[in-house]
């Protein structure tokens, strides 16, 4: 049965919809009300916090903390600045990727490391004969999301304007405001692709963190966001999500489930020239060969699909919130790869879907065809290549 | 001197969008809109510091997905945010509240009548299928029953066998949707009036009519059409208030290289050897063009902008008869903090859609009657929204802009029309008055308050005796028969004169179909070049 987070006792107040799912054995509030639209709108719009508790974290800490990660991780932590927070995946010695996540530099001999699968043992197995401690602090520190164009005035509210000065993929070290004065960590980091924090607080303070946080959040119109909302926003953003766009070598059954971080556009993180990593020869040969097949962006062409219903005499349908079910890529009548993620975006208007194509087919504008099932017979639509993100605001960064 | 293939006259969101597409065909395109701001009746503005309201038009209604795609409009910054719910509080402190949330809309029902509840759903479906049946007709040009061109007979004939060839129980009701009052309609399905008096509303806006009038049935289509674009849903709020959608395809027009001037009023439409060849300015500089386009009503651009002189008598006559009669007003109200109702307190869900004071069938016919002998309603229909609750952008925190749309104020009160500045003030506090009942302290929390009365909607923003749709969106004034038999197309009986406003088939609202199927059968034929 899966457990409470420590916000539980709060979310569960507003959750009217009771519809949850399980996230790393907890309950996860999928939606807060039966209507998915008002937190989708709310984290585009507004500011919206989601529980992020579930995630898990391991703190990592010693003389060797940075020689350990420079070791797992594909890019260098080395020279990592105090204060900085990294997006990362890491490899097995094959050079397939295992999982993604982020690096927090607290100090030099101190890292905090977040992932969506336990990387506890494996991350203590990579630590042998270095000087470091590594602790599990997965289901002691309880994460909350505040994300939105409205979401540094929340902040703001909440702790002074000492939020401003957080940029982009970085960390700051505060304290709750109240008699507790307990440690609260803001990364500037998200999963929306908006502007956007995570906060980070011990278990014991869980609540009253959620509650001061709507408190200051009442007049910018703070709401709680479940995961549905974040599906779609995150489809927007095109950030993939490990075990719906790719499978980690550590669950693969066979090799071709297995994905490098090549295939998967994570290019511009590996780091190659520096001290040996975990997976650096096979990275090596794979940057050389280049990849077989590519993650990307596409969009569905409206019209197609609009006039696939309308021989059915149906008005074109989609469900709300994004679909997981993998379907076929085609072009020239040959699968040549298959879509992993589809949401309608109610921003850009647009269907847009993630996926993963043959490489020499993986330009942007290239055109596609995707599966689409109407009244159980399948048609194809034309679909093309984008770039990703789909939606970048300017307030991200700013 | 620069000749324009296109000049429009008028920045409203119709204006804009034709110019849109003119300009993406590549098209040299100049709009003059008279105001400081553009967007027409579809308009934000900061009219009290921090708080910018949907001055006139406030919720966007039905604007074309093909249009939003075709001219990229997300990109050029258009966001829309859907209206939730319905919302009506009751004079004895109960309330309904129907939701986008079938299920949750079902139980409130079912307070006042179980099998109403049931029928709705039966209701939704039904409409949507007829709803089907409209969508082609507001997405394409209206058919001229009149030609004998043979595209133009095939197009009829589709559409007539389209119409023809439902099934009996979808003929049926058809027929009765266009020949119905919305009251009488709803009978047939409802029995709770709680449930019938706000969805009655709808087939009177901006018109004057009341809901028991026969031919207000058709409007109730409207919702429906809104609901088949499902997740693509069409109603909702523009962020930054309706400008937000004129901004957007203004961007998008001056991207694709039309040029945008404010203050640039037109005083009439230069016309030589029977053929629109541009504009005279009020400064008295002459820009010339090889089509001009008016977003303006057909009154305003014919008997105004042209002159009767250059007109056939009988197309001159059929543009005097066209009727306005502008039924309605407008409150925008900045407030202090959350409006408190009464029979559902605190801020909720039911307050980030769209609010109704319509009580009961006897409490609307009642204003109507007010109306009718020439007077505003002492206990008027009020549409309220609350756009701040969903979009922060237009209040500060804490603080928040109510809309309220008020009919009836008809345009030709018993002491004549110009008299109504000196009613302003009266007209206004009979809305606070009516939202006191509800709220009782509105008065309390109110830190600014803007009234407009059909007079100042004609006299500010050129809508002919204060009519909101350019004309009465009535059977005889739709279609091909809008604005005048044989004129349906976009084009008038001046050459090189085209029109693209909502006076123009399918109509009024924020649906920019005016504009682009008229840029669509200028370019079509070849206008402008």
């Amino acid at each position: 049965m899966p457990a409470p987070t420590p916000f539980h006792p709060r979310s569960f107040e507003v959750c009217t919809s009771l519809s949850y799912k399980e996230w790393a054995g907890c309950y996860a509030v999928r939606r807060y009300d039966v209507y998915v639209d008002r937190e989708y709108y709310a984290v585009r719009h507004q500011a919206t916090a989601m529980d992020a508790t579930p995630l898990y974290k391991y703190d990592v800490r010693g003389k060797d903390a940075a020689a350990l990660l420079a070791r797992v991780m594909v890019r260098g932590f080395a020279k990592f600045a105090v204060g900085r927070v990294g997006y990362v995946c890491w490899c097995d010695e094959h050079g397939k990727v295992l999982d993604d996540g982020t690096v927090t530099r607290f100090a030099d001999d101190h890292f905090r490391v977040t992932s969506a699968d336990p990387a506890f043992a494996w991350l203590a197995r990579q630590a042998r004969g270095l000087d470091v401690a590594l602790a599990d602090c997965s289901r002691t520190l309880a994460a909350l999301a505040v994300q939105g164009p409205r979401s540094r005035e929340v902040l703001r509210g909440l702790l002074g304007s000492a939020i401003d000065g957080l940029k982009f993929f970085r960390a700051m070290v505060t304290k709750l405001p109240g008699r507790t004065g307990a440690e609260l960590v803001v990364t500037r980091t998200g999963y929306t692709g908006d502007l956007g924090y995570e906060l980070w607080v011990a278990n014991e303070h869980a609540v009253a963190l959620w509650d001061a946080l709507f408190e200051a959040g009442a007049p910018h119109g703070l709401l709680p966001m479940g995961l549905d909302a974040l599906d779609v926003a995150r489809v927007e953003a095109g950030f993939l999500l490990g075990g719906c766009d790719y499978t980690s070598a550590r669950r693969a059954l066979i090799p071709r489930q297995k994905s490098t971080p090549y295939e998967l556009g994570f290019d511009w993180m590996v780091e190659l020239e520096r001290e040996p990593f975990l997976g650096q020869a096979a990275l090596a040969r794979a940057a050389a060969a280049g990849p077989e097949r590519r993650f990307v962006g596409l969009e569905i062409d409206w019209e197609d699909f609009e006039r696939i219903y309308e021989r059915y005499g149906l008005p074109p349908h989609l469900e709300t919130g994004t679909s997981r079910e993998g379907v076929p890529l085609y072009r020239g009548g040959r699968q040549i790869g298959y879509a992993t993620s589809r949401s309608w975006s109610p921003l850009l208007k647009k269907y847009m879907a993630l996926g993963t194509v043959d490489a020499d087919l993986a330009a942007p504008d290239n055109e596609l065809e995707i599966d689409v099932t109407c009244e159980y017979e399948r048609h194809r639509a034309r679909a093309r290549v984008r770039k990703l993100p789909f939606f970048d605001p300017q307030r991200k960064k700013a | 001197m620069k000749t324009y293939d296109a000049i429009v006259v008028g920045g409203g969101h119709n204006g804009l969008v034709c110019a849109a597409y003119l300009a993406k065909a590549g098209r040299s395109v100049l709009v003059l809109e008279r105001r400081h701001v553009l967007g027409g009746a579809a308009v934000s503005e900061e009219i009290f510091p921090g708080f910018t309201f949907s001055v006139c038009s406030y919720v966007v209604s039905l604007l074309r997905p093909w249009i939003i795609r075709e001219l990229e409009l997300p990109r050029f910054g258009l966001e829309m945010i859907p209206l939730e719910a319905s919302f009506l509080p009751l004079p004895d402190g109960d309330s309904l509240c129907r939701w986008s949330d079938p299920e949750l809309t079902r139980k409130e029902v079912s307070r006042f009548s179980p099998k109403d509840a049931e029928a709705l759903g039966e209701f939704a479906l039904a409409m949507s299928k007829v709803g089907r049946f409209a969508k082609p007709v507001i997405d394409s040009p209206a058919p001229d029953p009149g030609s004998l061109h043979p595209a133009k007979l095939v197009e009829l004939l589709r559409l007539g066998r389209h119409f023809s060839q439902a099934p009996g129980d979808e003929l049926e009701l058809r027929l009765k949707l266009f020949s119905m009052s919305a009251v009488d309609f709803l009978d047939e399905w409802f029995e709770s009036p709680v449930l019938k008096a706000p969805m009655s509303v709808s087939g009177i806006i901006g018109t004057m009519l009341g809901v028991r009038s026969p031919g207000t049935a058709y409007v109730l289509l409207h919702h429906y059409m809104g609901e088949i674009d499902g997740a693509f849903r069409s109603w909702g709020f523009s962020k930054g208030g309706t400008g937000g959608v004129s901004n957007a395809i203004a961007n998008a027009a001056r991207h694709f290289g039309a040029e945008i001037r404010t203050q640039g009023t037109v005083k009439q439409i230069l016309i030589e050897g029977g053929a629109a060849r541009g504009i005279v300015l009020e400064n008295g500089d002459e820009l010339r063009a090889r089509t001009v386009v008016s977003g303006c009503d057909p009154r305003r651009t014919f008997l105004g902008l042209v002159g009767k002189q250059h007109l056939p008598d009988e197309f001159a006559a059929d543009i005097a008869r066209y009727k306005y009669r502008g039924s309605s007003g407008k409150v925008n109200l900045a407030l202090d903090r959350m409006p408190e109702f009464t029979c559902r307190p605190g801020n909720g869900p039911h307050l980030r859609g769209d609010i109704a004071i319509a009580p009961s069938i006897d409490y609307l016919e009642r204003a109507y009657d007010d109306a009718k002998y020439g007077d505003f309603s002492a206990r008027p229909y009020l549409n309220v929204v609350i756009p701040s609750t969903v979009d922060p952008s237009v209040a500060p925190p804490g603080k928040h802009v109510m809309s309220c749309f008020v009919q009836y104020a008809p345009y030709h009160i018993k002491e004549g029309p110009e008299h109504w500045p000196a009613r302003r003030e009266a007209f206004g506090e009979a809305v606070i008055d009516t939202l006191q009942e509800y709220v009782p302290d509105i008065r309390g929390i109110i830190l600014h308050k803007q009234v407009l009365t059909p007079w100042d909607l004609e006299q500010e923003f050129g809508l002919s005796e204060g009519n909101i749709f350019h004309g009465e969106l009535t059977l005889e004034q739709l279609a091909f028969l809008r604005p005048a038999a044989g004129w349906a197309r976009y084009r008038t009986p001046v050459a090189n004169l085209w029109l693209a406003g909502s006076g123009a088939h399918p109509g009024g609202g924020i649906m920019g179909a005016p504009g682009a199927l008229c840029a669509r059968e200028m370019l079509a034929s070849g206008a402008g070049r």
